[in-house]
């Protein structure tokens, strides 16, 4: 360490309560600028999550769900809840112009009462036609699913390889997927017969609202991917028109909902974080400069000493880098560990995909926090050494005295 | 060292209703000879530290020149002026000028601390030690300066000055928080400076000062008399 910045150390430490004051101003500044850029990164991720794991253009579900409030979470998200429809309609859309690839879901929600390990949401595929979720359990599972094997979403707290029982039936927990940062996250995920057991167990045990479903005869979803050259548009109104008595949604529109929130909530908080940004640049401006002023002698001491203008400035951006640099260490920490501890409670509480984002981008969150942290310091500092390196020693002298 | 400042003149502006100009040093020459103490004398006001001010080359003039053996002090160049000033000027400014972060010790080798590596910080320590000695203040050696009177922070900051054995030593004021005791060790230990090759140059309101020195000069509203 050179004197000077042994100088500047003994400044910073040699004022506890003054440093201090300016460290916290610059981990508020930290923390607000890690905490929000993770936030809009995070949702920016979990709708990126979201929209991968559905893969569909069109979904076409009963008329009669679509007047139940939280259809769309059930679809979309993996929301507790189910409905069913003849699996005719399957086939009359099946035969529609324009569809590239057609597949359907079956739902079923585990109840809590004792027949069930845990109430949650029950997603079965037909592994010969799906698109959208084989390639995902294939990859988390390293295989196709056997009969009453089950992949679960990634905040269930089940083993794989451990047993999980829904109406009495016992299932094996083949793999768990990765984080959405939705309620597909507590979802599981099984293949048609596996389904097709479970809805007959629970209409056995009386605990289905459908008493009289045949499960080889009904749906719950039908999925439907475009053919290239088909505008999604007009295979839509084709569906709605010549399906009768469901409801074919574009996934997209469905998403759009989620997407517009997000945007919402994204621009609060980039506003906020700017807002609490700027204030904290003011306060550390202004705070540097009292620091400066208050020290106007000390300064005046050193050009005596022999420091030149450009070694005064030196001194005080060295003390300011130590500072800020203090601060926007901490407050990155802290930020970080608070994003981590509460980002369950940030998707419950905003009802949106949040989803952190892998470590590359949060180490570049953390990075872009501290550069903006520190500059937004060194900012303060420039102007305040600038103004006291112009003034010349024998003015603050005579002015002091 | 010797310095010669030719039709030095210092105007500073006034803020208030308007702005308006004040003479703080009418335009003036005045020689200092290394070897000899100069004591500046005046009432306040009468421009006596703005002079001193620009002589150690810590206040532009706003007309004339400071030679310091020829050299004119404000044509150098920002960097130059503070290694010169480091190297050859020691300044006893009015007040207390503590810097806080600083024990005793650091504050008196605080000229090599700005311009020095750490071996010349090290070798400095006895010459310091010794200084403090010859002032009586050896024993604060770490004391803090919140921790000392007003006269010991005095006594520090000539020490400090005096460090470097400088070829021309300023003081304003340099006894004005000092007992008659150690106003007679500081004008002594300054006119050894004096009797030791240094141009000593002293601004001070005290009369006992006047046995000390070698030539004296008085200042009146920005004008200025050689006395003896």
């Amino acid at each position: 360490m050179k004197l000077t910045e042994s100088l500047s150390f003994r400044n910073v430490t040699g004022r506890p309560g003054r440093s201090a004051a300016l460290v916290i101003l610059t981990f508020l500044m930290a923390v607000s600028v890690v905490c929000g850029t993770l936030t809009v990164t995070s949702l920016r991720t979990g709708l990126g999550a979201l929209e991968a794991r559905l893969g569909a253009d069109i979904m076409t579900v009963p008329a009669s769900a679509v007047s139940k409030q939280n259809f769309e979470n059930i679809v979309m998200q993996g929301s507790k809840g189910y409905f069913y429809m003849d699996r005719s309609y399957y086939d009359k859309a099946a035969e529609r112009e324009g569809i590239e690839k057609i597949s359907f879901q079956l739902y079923l929600a585990s109840a809590s009462a004792g027949c069930c390990s845990v109430p949650l949401q029950i997603i079965g595929y037909d592994p010969e036609t799906d698109f959208t979720v084989s390639p995902w359990i294939r990859k988390s599972a390293g295989r196709e699913l056997g009969d009453l094997d089950v992949v679960v979403g990634n905040d269930l707290s089940v083993f794989v390889g451990s047993t999980i029982t829904f109406y009495g039936v016992e299932c094996n927990v083949a793999a768990k997927l990765d984080k959405t940062g939705t309620d597909l996250d507590t979802a599981v995920y099984t293949n048609l017969n596996t389904i097709k057991k479970l809805i007959a167990s629970s209409v056995e045990l009386g605990m289905n609202e459908f008493t009289d479903i045949d499960p080889d005869r009904v749906v719950s979803c039908i999925l439907i991917k475009v053919a290239d050259g088909y505008p999604v548009d007009e295979v839509l109104n084709d569906l709605n028109l010549h399906v009768r008595r469901t409801k074919s949604f574009r996934t997209k529109d469905m998403i759009s909902g989620v997407s517009d929130s997000l945007t919402g909530v994204s621009d609060i908080v980039g506003v906020l974080m700017c807002a609490v940004w700027l204030l904290g640049l003011a306060v550390l401006f202004l705070a540097f400069r009292m620091s400066v002023n208050e020290r106007k002698k000390e300064f005046a001491v050193l050009r005596i000493a022999g420091a030149s203008k450009k070694k005064l400035a030196g001194i005080v951006m060295s003390e300011a880098l130590m500072i800020t640099l203090a601060g926007a260490a901490v407050g990155i920490i802290i930020g970080l560990l608070m994003m981590i501890s509460f980002n369950g409670l940030i998707e419950e509480s905003t009802g949106l995909p949040f989803l952190l984002p892998d470590g590359g981008a949060v180490a570049l969150c953390a990075v872009f926090a501290l550069a903006v942290s520190v500059i937004g310091g060194m900012i303060s500092a420039v102007w305040t050494a600038g103004r006291i390196s112009r003034i010349d020693a024998g003015v603050i002298l005579r002015g002091e005295n | 060292m010797k310095i010669t400042a030719q039709s030095v003149c210092k105007e500073f502006i006034r803020q208030g209703r308007g702005t308006n100009r004040f003479v703080a040093v009418k335009p003036l020459d005045i020689t200092i000879e290394q070897g000899s103490l100069t004591l500046l004398m005046g009432r306040s006001g009468s421009g006596k530290s703005t002079l001193l001010n620009m002589l150690a080359g810590l206040l532009t003039p706003t007309s004339g020149k400071v030679m310091y053996d020829g050299d004119d002090i404000y044509a150098m160049d920002d960097e130059k002026l503070s290694r010169f000033r480091n190297a050859n000027i020691g300044v006893i400014p009015q007040g207390q000028t503590a810097i806080h972060s600083l024990d005793v010790l650091g504050n008196i080798c605080l000229s090599y601390m700005i311009c020095g590596t750490g071996r010349e910080l090290e070798a400095a320590y006895p010459a310091a030690r010794e200084l403090m000695g010859r002032f009586g203040i050896a024993e604060l050696e770490t004391a803090r300066p919140e921790e000392l009177s007003g006269g010991e922070l005095r006594r520090m900051a000539i020490a400090r000055a005096m460090l470097r054995k400088p070829g021309v030593i300023f003081a304003d004021e340099p006894t004005c928080d000092l007992d008659d005791e150690n106003t007679e060790l500081v004008l002594g230990i300054l006119k050894d400076a004096a009797r030791s090759g240094a141009a000593v140059f002293i601004v001070t309101h005290e009369r006992d000062a006047v046995r000390y020195a070698d030539v004296i000069y008085e200042m009146n509203a920005g004008e200025i008399g050689r006395t003896s």
